[in-house]
């Protein structure tokens, strides 16, 4: 190092212009509750039980999501369907929101295409009990009807 | 105490009140200024949530402050661990005692200033009020009974001794050209013209007494005492609720002393610059001139508040020892030869 340079000086001066610049850069902040980032559409959020054109619901209690699940979140009761032309449809399914951990191995496992996965991802809850999503909150909701 | 003495003993208590309130109102911003600064230079936002633009926080900061618990650690020296917030804050606010914030006006056969009291060893006192704050972080550290704590106090003791000096020797070449201790009657010397400022006559004095300042204040890159990104606060580890609070604003208090002491000794003080106090008195009137002076000294200090910030989120934090080298091996050597060069200059040209 030269002289000047062991002086240091223009390092400092050089450093204080660099944060100079950033002080009136632009903000990468995101302001969050009044302002929300765009996510990928495969992101990964709460479930949803999809439903066909009539809005019965597609799953058929095979059970391969509970198989699947990593963190035994899924509990799924088949019955015996009285939909004509199929055999056996959800009693129960419930999705524990403490166990699962969003990793989306029941969306593979779903033969159906009858499982998926939302971007909704804020949601607050007060007790354990609030965690537990049962069938009719996971159903999807068909517009109109 | 006939009437006369009464109309000045109140002139100074409202100087007392004006330039505490102003002062610490001063120091409850910066804190904001700090952070929002530093999340600026950080591509950030900073606080901006409470009140306009944030500018409530510090009040929201001093209330949070005042509710939490305040706790004195077992076997602590009571006493002691209370005494070393108070000693570090008083002699903080003190130092503003000798500074001159404006210019002075006549009201009858009163000469009104915003100095709370001009002593012809203004200098000397405010090196010496710099260095009782010293026991504030070793008392601090010693009685909190931490062991770490004493180590970071030690610590601190060390770098403010081995800066002290230097300080002292930069304003002693100023001191030598402009022949008085009175920070006052220094301001004055200087004039309006900014080629007779400090800054001019004495370059090296000015950045002897800039970093020495920083290394006083304890900031970046010298707040090893503190070392808040690395290491757990030092000699105020064991310290929490307004006690703390009173650490930190010493802090602050400190800047803004070193800032006024910058301004007074090497940027003219309250001269506004090109025109001469005598000048806008004579052509705006006494008060305006008055004013003018006050702004002219905050904006100048102002902007050396801005530069301790500034420099905080730029520069890394110094090694112990490359600090004390620093100190003792080329602040020190370089503080005499100014001096004596100074003192020759004085004496022959």
């Amino acid at each position: 190092m030269g002289f000047v340079e062991k002086l240091y000086i223009p390092a400092i001066i050089n450093g204080l212009k660099i944060t100079l610049k950033h002080l009136f850069g632009e903000k990468v902040t995101i302001e969050y509750p009044e302002e929300k980032r765009t996510y990928s559409p495969r992101f990964r959020g709460r479930h949803v039980l999809k439903v066909d054109e009539n809005g019965i619901i597609k799953c058929v209690a095979c059970e391969l999501c509970e198989i699947a699940c990593p963190s035994f979140a899924i509990k799924v009761v088949a019955k015996k369907s009285e939909i004509p032309g199929r055999e056996r449809e959800p009693e129960i399914y419930e999705i524990d929101y403490l166990r699962c951990i969003f990793c989306g191995l029941c969306v593979d496992a779903c033969p159906c295409d009858a499982l998926h996965m939302t971007s909704q991802h804020e949601w607050a809850i007060t007790s354990r009990k609030g965690a537990i999503w049962t069938k009719e909150m996971l159903m999807e909701r068909k517009k109109n009807g | 105490m006939n009437f006369s003495d009464f109309v000045w003993f109140i002139i100074v208590i409202v100087k007392i009140i004006v330039i505490f309130s102003a002062v610490l109102t001063v120091v409850a911003y910066l804190t904001y200024a700090e952070r929002r600064i530093g999340g600026f230079i950080q591509d950030r936002l900073g606080p901006n949530r409470v009140g306009p633009w944030g500018l409530l926080q510090p009040i929201a900061d001093g209330l949070k402050f005042v509710f939490k618990e305040d706790f004195i650690p077992a076997k602590a020296n009571k006493f002691l661990h209370i005494l070393a917030p108070a000693i570090i804050m008083g002699t903080a606010i003190i130092a503003l005692a000798v500074i001159p914030f404006s210019s002075s006006i006549q009201i009858g056969k009163w000469k009104i200033n915003l100095i709370i009291s001009d002593i012809d060893g203004g200098v000397l006192f405010l090196l010496a009020i710099g260095g009782i704050s010293l026991y504030g972080l070793i008392l601090g550290g010693w009685a909190s009974n931490n062991k770490y704590s004493l180590l970071g106090a030690l610590r601190s003791a060390s770098q403010l001794l081995s800066y002290e000096t230097t300080m002292a020797l930069s304003v002693l070449s100023t001191v030598l050209l402009f022949g008085t201790l009175s920070l006052y009657e220094i301001t004055e010397l200087q004039t309006a013209n900014p080629l007779k400022w400090g800054i001019v006559k004495a370059p090296l004095s000015f950045l002897l007494f800039l970093i020495t300042g920083f290394a006083e204040t304890n900031r970046v890159p010298f707040d090893l005492p503190e070392a808040d990104s690395e290491l757990v606060a030092g000699y105020h580890t064991e310290y929490s609720g307004m006690k703390f609070a009173m650490f930190f604003m010493a802090e602050y208090t400190h800047m803004v002393v070193v800032s006024s002491v910058i301004t007074c000794l090497f940027f003219g003080g309250w001269q506004v610059p090109f025109f001469s106090q005598q000048y806008l008195i004579n052509s705006i009137g006494q008060i305006p001139a008055f004013l003018l002076s006050v702004i002219s000294f905050s904006i100048k200090t102002g902007f050396f508040l801005f530069f301790f910030i500034w420099v905080r989120w730029t520069l890394p934090r110094f090694r112990f020892d490359q600090l004390i080298n620093l100190g003792w091996k080329v602040l020190l050597p370089i503080a005499v030869l100014n001096l004596l060069f100074t003192a020759g200059v004085v004496i022959y040209a």
